[in-house]
């Protein structure tokens, strides 16, 4: 039997991602929707046995009411992202435009943007925060931070302190949306720039109306990366967190934590990190609707 | 060296113009230099960028320089609170005593096993899915398409006890398999993004070079072995490249699947000879101060083979992602 076109190339495509379905069946699919269902049961692991019972929605809803710690914990966490991520967007995009110039030693610039990338591991930034070496020596010392601290309240206070104290680390974690959106301002023609000058723009007009438009679909990849980057990391407060409910067996109230809790945690975690992602997309995208 | 040559030309020109008394001149000549044709050609806008970009470049390096110059010292010098930079000597004994604890070439050999054979299967099997998806059409692709970018964006916390459980079912914890499986099935560490790297660089192939070779008679996996690959050499080495550097530096899975194990990767091996080495002196004592330079030689080490690779192939580094295309064309 001969085949149409169609459906052999369909078929031949099939094989080639073939490996890709079955690990996702089996590494992907499989544990997300066995973790969804056990965090509706209290789970109790005898050595390699499980013990299972029904819960409903109780996980969820102790996480929210009787949990002393979990949802502040995850306050902070939101509000961190809400401050972290813009800084780190628009470090990384003046970076970008720095290197993009014509500056002498390109890639001695590139190589240095790009090295925390390469040397990021838990344990290390783990160790330069125990040692105070993500905060800039300078900041701490000046009376102008504390004014400012002082000055706009606890709720927001918390963050942008601790915003200061790990400054580097937030930085550090720019590497690869440099490379993103460098290699996004690298594709504008500069032949629009140059009639843009004729006609009589500022640079500062120029880089509103030329620059940031072209690279607003690669700001939003830089958001979600940076977003999903920040989230995973072993160090994040919510993951730890997480990762101690569910190695250790404590009770809260009535109930009873370890797995099936953890479980739910991590589950409300991803939502209110989709819902991060969701919300920042959306506001670039109002703001470059609005433009055109 | 243009830019001086410049401004020696500009205070030739000044000086002539001061002594025929041309003002005017002169402060449109100022204006030239500082300001320039167009702002952005000017000397005031070079001033600026370096000063932003070695400010920037400061704030990067700190903490590596840290690691490094602390790395050094001996317990007068971290007494010693003038002594905040520059280490009274070059002390090798923080080095010595992490490279016996730890039996470092062993322990380096050690965590590349467990960072190339991963890798290596990651890029093998997400260049053939990344082919897939770029050059040919089949149902619920979209979908499929979706799914696979979805898989970047789930916390491996969620997964983590099922899998777990999975495989130590299949008695597949403590050993290299734990990461080679899923790599070679694409679902490695950060696979999506590799074969987002492929799936892009893929795409950008003509077809008329597919189907031409397709005339002489050549089937799909030809092409792709014959063609495609080889024109994907770059994408290759980047996707190897980022692959070995995540991990290596892997820490989390590997904490819990490798857990007990002799695998362990570099950083972890660290981590755990420092809790103990610590744990033997009080809170407080001379000893567990002086821990801190042998943490920080100890993650020096750690990130040693990292910098020399990375020095060695930085171009592929920096310029993967104009190459590869990842902004999407």
């Amino acid at each position: 039997m001969r085949l149409t076109h169609k459906s052999r190339n369909a078929l031949i495509g099939y094989s080639f991602i073939f490996i890709w379905i079955v690990g996702y069946l089996i590494f992907s699919l499989y544990p997300v929707f066995y973790s969804l269902y056990l965090s509706f049961f209290k789970v109790r692991l005898d050595g390699a046995n499980i013990q299972m019972t029904f819960e409903a929605f109780n996980n969820f809803k102790a996480a929210f009411v009787y949990d002393p710690y979990f949802v502040e914990i995850l306050i902070q966490y939101v509000m961190n992202m809400i401050i972290n991520v813009p800084v780190v967007i628009v470090f990384a995009l003046i970076i970008a435009m720095l290197i993009n110039q014509d500056i002498k030693g390109k890639g001695f610039w590139r190589t240095v943007f790009f090295l925390p990338v390469i040397i990021s591991s838990g344990p290390i930034i783990g160790e330069l925060i125990d040692q105070g070496a993500t905060t800039l020596p300078s900041i701490s010392d000046y009376g102008l931070v504390n004014l400012i601290l002082d000055n706009i309240g606890e709720f927001l206070a918390t963050p942008v302190q601790n915003l200061l104290e790990t400054i580097l680390l937030v930085l550090w974690f720019s590497g690869i949306q440099i490379l993103i959106l460098l290699a996004g301002l690298q594709k504008i023609d500069r032949a629009i720039y140059e009639a843009s000058m004729i006609d009589g723009a500022s640079p500062w007009e120029s880089f509103w109306k030329i620059t940031l438009p072209s690279i607003m679909p690669l700001i939003s990849v830089s958001v979600i990366y940076t977003v999903v980057s920040m989230s995973v990391f072993p160090l994040n407060d919510v993951i730890i967190y997480i990762k101690n409910i569910m190695l250790g067996e404590s009770t809260i109230g009535t109930l009873t934590t370890g797995y099936g809790y953890s479980a739910a945690l991590a589950w409300i975690y991803f939502i209110v990190m989709v819902i991060i992602i969701g919300v920042f997309i959306g506001l670039l995208n109002i703001k470059r609707r609005s433009r055109a | 060296m243009k830019l001086f040559k410049n401004i020696k030309a500009f205070i030739k020109d000044t000086i002539a113009l001061f002594k025929q008394k041309q003002y005017k001149e002169i402060r449109h000549k100022f204006k030239r230099l500082f300001v320039g044709m167009k702002f952005m050609d000017g000397l005031l806008f070079k001033i600026l960028i370096y000063t932003l970009l070695i400010s920037l470049g400061y704030i990067y390096l700190y903490p590596i320089l840290y690691m490094l110059t602390n790395s050094f010292m001996t317990m007068a010098d971290i007494i010693d609170v003038s002594v905040k930079w520059i280490p009274s000597s070059l002390n090798w004994e923080n080095y010595q005593l992490v490279w016996e604890a730890i039996n470092y070439p062993s322990a380096l050999l050690n965590a590349f096993i467990l960072s190339i054979f991963p890798a290596l299967s990651a890029t093998v099997s997400s260049a053939i899915i990344g082919y897939g998806f770029a050059r040919f059409n089949f149902p619920l692709k979209k979908l499929l398409f979706v799914l696979m970018i979805m898989t970047f964006i789930i916390p491996p916390q969620i997964t983590m006890l099922p899998t777990f459980r999975m495989y130590s079912q299949y008695n597949l914890l403590g050993s290299l398999k734990a990461f080679i499986y899923p790599a070679i099935l694409g679902q490695g560490l950060n696979g999506a993004i590799f074969i987002l790297i492929f799936y892009q660089f893929f795409r950008m192939i003509p077809k008329s070079l597919e189907e031409s070779a397709q005339l002489d008679g050549a089937s799909h996996l030809q092409v792709f072995l014959k063609i495609a690959i080889p024109l994907a050499v770059p994408s290759i080495i980047i996707v190897f490249l980022f692959s070995f550097v995540w991990y290596y530096n892997e820490t989390y899975l590997s904490g819990l699947f490798l857990r007990g194990s002799d695998l362990l990767t570099l950083p972890l091996r660290v981590d755990q000879y420092i809790n103990n080495y610590t744990s033997i002196y009080p809170e407080g004592s001379r000893a567990r101060e002086l821990m801190q330079a042998v943490k920080l030689a100890g993650n020096v080490l750690t990130i040693l083979p990292l910098l020399i690779i990375y020095f060695f192939t930085q171009r592929y580094f920096v310029e993967s992602i104009d190459r590869t295309g990842i902004t999407g064309e």
